[in-house]
């Protein structure tokens, strides 16, 4: 597992997600409002839809192209189409986003 | 036990997917093999996908990871060469062997195309502009070849030749159907019922010639045209041939089963002297009879899998008495048994009002209906389906049969429905199932028709489905309350709701959630819709937490399919500047806008932009969004007016204007749509906008409400007729704020209006019939003192990276 420094949590607002690029890969960070932090693959599978502008809650995102739905732990799809890849992702003590990549 | 199916189609899936319902899975090692290299899709919504109403994947039935979770083995893409029934083997075209125990047959049909001169090329198959209308490649091949094409024949007037047409005809081609018959649907229709669709068809701008006989395919590189045999041609550059399907059974002809027109079977559906040899669907032939529509095969399925199991060994199918029932090209179609009398002493009862393309008749015998045929309104479907099923009395009056006169409503004749009638003949799905669904907790019309399909095929039967949901839903003991919430993450409905916020100060989405939601859970599905609601109830004190926002209203620009903006300035009424064209054109020029396109709401819409341009983009233009992204106030569409126009009564154009500029960026639970026209020519479209106003003659104004020309088509309700444009402002600003307050979340005027009822909105908005019309008044005019154009973000973001890209752009196909 490698860790991957993404800048200060500060820049992801609360609620929101927003797009990185992790060891090559695009990867959609999101900031529950509970304080922590969620990491999967930001391109939606079923047609590429931006899964980073996508709206969440506690447990899911919904992706703003169609409306398919993904569990934000797991990855795994609620609608029929195929599952997320998941990343680890926490804050460090100095308020870093770090997403790992196995 | 080894099973061995032969067609991954409806009727050989269903058959399995009916046998591991009944515990097969345990007993049988199941291999499936297709001839097209794909799963298992439902054919019927081809023209659906032709017709680009549905995406490819949207029809398929069982995915790949349903064949892995049910044990079954899919040879897709392989053909079965032969059958050795003495050997119980197999042979495939890869050279594979496989042995069976049982073997089920379900190769389908395939396309008769007859033998024409120049359609088929020697050693190649089909000339490349001949196409036949049976599969997914098919259907691809012909929406490759349509797009560098104009003009197409499709031969065949039946049911696939008439979806064939309109789905080219959709994808813009000229489109001429040429039938050998001497009416459409022949098979299907009496000549009456045929001529009324004929009409209806070719209101549809699609030419037809009846009685045309297809005598040769013109063109050797290319196609150029048909020749018909009494020696008229016909331009054109692809031809679809339509003429028919006959059953696929030469697999089974070769491998020395009995044969007539399809594979012969008994009534357990088993082919003849062949204990473990079945045949189902379109390919097999019972009692002298095969079916080349969609309904007896479920029954088929039944059988096979009752008897192959052993689940029920004495299960027998009798043949089906086909009732079709489509919306062919859009219109409505059903018919049962005879098509007409065909005895001296038959009554037959006819109505016929060509003008609106309606027909209906029936035939009946001895007191029975043995036939009915509908065209365009097709309200007494299921009565009379029933009636032709069961052999069940027939009312005195047999005018009865066709109209509902004072008769039972269609609710009762939902609940007089048997349990076994089948709602939806595409998928099988019968009223028990409906309900069954229904009582199981799913109450929405939706949900009842992803979890059984109903109503997923060709969509005829979508309203019979809904009055049946609605029936089960409110006839059933435990009601589920959630359809009447405001959204499906708190369990209010919308004035309970409002009445917790305002007693408890709500003011954030987030607050919300926490004091109202079940264990004070945020739900994402609920986000828009309250923030729209708390936006409405609050106005200026409004708490703004953006995660609540869909991505649109966080960027104020209206995301397209390949994660790109659309950016549309405002134009009040339709009005621009040389000045501001020029600015347009330059921004475009600059930020390389793919594509500058007018919109319906006369405006100009710059596609294609990046997340991350937005702000230099509203920069440079320096004009205010036109909101043309949001559930909110969208735009006034208006005529040209009194200014120049020779027939003008009043001047629209500058209402339209202050009316945009009064009520701009309004949120709402749907959009509003107006337009302002300036006679009753109507060339601003008022009749069909969520507020229209159009001016008639003394001056006077008349404003329509819940009008809407989108995916449904209908005329605004007259609110009031007003002496002043100051009065057509004040009235728009009420009714608004009336909708605004008391619809659904996404329930647009349309739906609003006929729900409560227009009267009632007269009553409330015109006469103050509730004493609230000042207070609207003024809580629509604290709502637009809040306005601020969003675009002004741009100089100053409101969150971190709020225009930062979320996507590796890929180009859109």
């Amino acid at each position: 597992m490698t860790g991957h420094r993404l800048g200060p949590v500060a820049d992801i607002p609360v609620g929101e997600g927003r797009a990185y690029t992790v060891a090559g890969e695009p990867v959609a960070v999101f900031h529950l409002r509970g304080g922590d932090l969620r990491a999967v693959s930001a391109v939606c599978p079923h047609a590429g839809g931006p899964l980073a502008d996508g709206q969440i809650d506690g447990q899911v995102v919904i992706c703003p192209l169609h409306q398919h739905t993904y569990d934000l732990t797991t990855g795994c799809s609620l609608s029929g189409q195929k599952d997320l890849r998941v990343y680890a992702a926490e804050v460090t003590a100095d308020g870093e986003v770090v997403v790992s990549v196995p | 036990m080894r099973l061995v199916v032969i067609g991954n189609g409806m009727a050989g899936v269903r058959a399995v997917e009916e046998i591991l319902a009944r515990g097969g899975g345990e007993r049988f090692d199941i291999t499936i093999f297709g001839d097209e290299p794909y799963g298992n899709y439902n054919r019927i919504m081809l023209s659906e996908v032709l017709a680009g109403n549905e995406p490819e994947d949207a029809i398929f039935l069982n995915g790949l990871a349903w064949y892995e979770e049910n044990g079954i083995t899919l040879r897709a893409g392989v053909r079965v060469r032969r059958v050795n029934p003495f050997a119980r083997k197999v042979y495939s075209d890869d050279r594979g062997v496989t042995r069976y125990d049982k073997l089920i047959i379900a190769t389908g049909s395939v396309p008769y195309v007859p033998d024409i001169p120049g359609m088929r090329v020697a050693e190649r198959g089909f000339h490349q502009g001949v196409f036949t209308f049976r599969t997914i490649d098919d259907t691809r091949n012909m929406l490759r070849y349509a797009k560098g094409h104009r003009r197409a024949v499709v031969i065949g007037g039946g049911l696939l030749g008439l979806e064939a047409a309109r789905g080219l005809q959709n994808h813009g081609l000229d489109i001429t159907l040429v039938h050998a018959g001497g009416h459409l649907m022949n098979q299907q229709l009496d000549a009456q019922a045929g001529a009324v669709l004929k009409r209806a068809v070719e209101r549809l701008g699609i030419r037809v010639e009846l009685n045309a006989r297809t005598s040769a395919v013109e063109g050797t590189e290319k196609v150029t045209g048909i020749g018909l045999a009494d020696g008229r041609s016909i331009d054109c550059d692809m031809v679809v041939v339509a003429a028919g399907i006959r059953p696929n059974a030469e697999l089974a002809r070769a491998s020395g089963l009995v044969v007539e027109r399809g594979v012969v079977v008994d009534d357990q559906m088993r082919a003849v002297d062949e204990p473990d040899i079945y045949a189902v669907g379109e390919c097999a032939q019972h009692r002298g009879k095969v079916y080349g529509v969609v309904a007896p095969l479920w029954e088929q399925a039944r059988v096979l899998a009752d008897h192959i199991t052993g689940a029920d060994p004495a299960a027998a199918y009798h043949g089906s008495r086909v009732a079709t029932k489509l919306k062919v090209a859009g219109v409505n179609v059903a018919a049962m048994g005879v098509a007409g009398p065909e005895r001296e002493d038959d009554e037959f009862v006819v109505f016929a009002e060509p003008s609106r393309g309606t027909y209906k008749s029936v035939v009946v015998r001895d007191g029975r209906l043995i036939g009915a045929t509908l065209v365009g309104d097709v309200d007494k479907v299921a009565f009379l389906s029933q009636t032709f099923d069961q052999g069940l009395p027939l009312p005195e009056e047999r005018v009865r049969l066709l109209f509902d006169l004072g008769g039972p409503s269609a609710e009762t004749s939902v609940a007089e429905l048997s349990d076994d009638a089948q709602v939806c003949n595409c998928n099988g799905v019968s009223k028990r199932t409906l309900v069954e669904t229904v009582r199981g907790g799913v109450r929405s019309v939706t949900g009842v028709a992803a979890k059984t399909r109903a109503g997923k095929g060709c969509g005829s039967c979508r309203s019979l489905v809904e009055q049946i949901v609605d029936w089960a839903a409110g006839g059933a003991a435990e009601v589920d309350p959630s359809a009447n919430w405001y959204v499906p993450g708190v369990p209010l409905a919308k004035p309970e709701l409002m009445a917790e916020i305002r007693a408890r100060g709500l003011k954030s989405v987030s607050a919300v959630f926490a004091t109202l939601a079940p264990g004070g859970a945020e739900d994402a599905r609920s986000k828009m819709g309250l923030a729209s609601l708390l936006r409405v109830m609050w106005a200026e004190e409004y708490v703004d937490e953006r995660d609540a926002r869909f991505i649109n209203d966080r960027v104020h620009a209206n995301i397209q399919r390949d994660g790109t903006f659309s950016v549309v300035p405002q134009m009040k009424g339709g009005c621009t500047t040389p000045d501001q064209l020029r600015r347009i054109a330059d921004v475009a020029d600059k930020y390389r806008v793919p594509l500058v396109k007018v919109t319906g709401g006369q405006r100009i819409d710059l596609l294609g932009v990046r997340k991350e341009d937005l702000p230099a983009v509203w920069a440079d233009l320096g004009m205010p969004s036109g909101y043309a992204y949001g559930k909110s106030f969208r735009t006034v569409k208006t005529c040209v007016g009194t200014d120049f126009c020779r027939y003008g009564l009043g001047d629209s154009t500058a209402l339209g204007i202050a009316l945009e500029s009064t009520y701009q960026g309004l949120e709402g639970p749907g959009k509003m749509k107006l337009a302002v026209t300036g006679c009753p020519r109507n060339c601003a479209e008022a009749y069909v906008k969520d507020v229209g106003v159009v001016a008639v003659e003394g001056g006077r104004w008349e404003i329509y409400v819940g009008g809407a020309a989108g995916a449904h088509v209908r005329k605004g309700d007259l609110l009031a007729t007003v002496a002043t444009p100051e009065e057509v402002v004040t009235l728009t600003g009420r009714f608004l704020q009336y909708y605004r307050e008391n619809a659904n979340w996404l329930e647009r005027t349309y739906a609003f209006v006929p729900r409560v009822g227009a009267d009632h909105v007269r009553a409330v908005v015109v006469d103050d019939a509730e004493g609230i019309a000042e207070r609207l008044d003024r809580d629509v005019q604290a709502a637009v003192a809040a306005y601020r154009d969003p675009w002004l973000e741009g100089r100053d973001p409101a969150t971190p990276g709020q225009f930062r890209p979320a996507l590796p752009l890929i180009e859109v196909r």
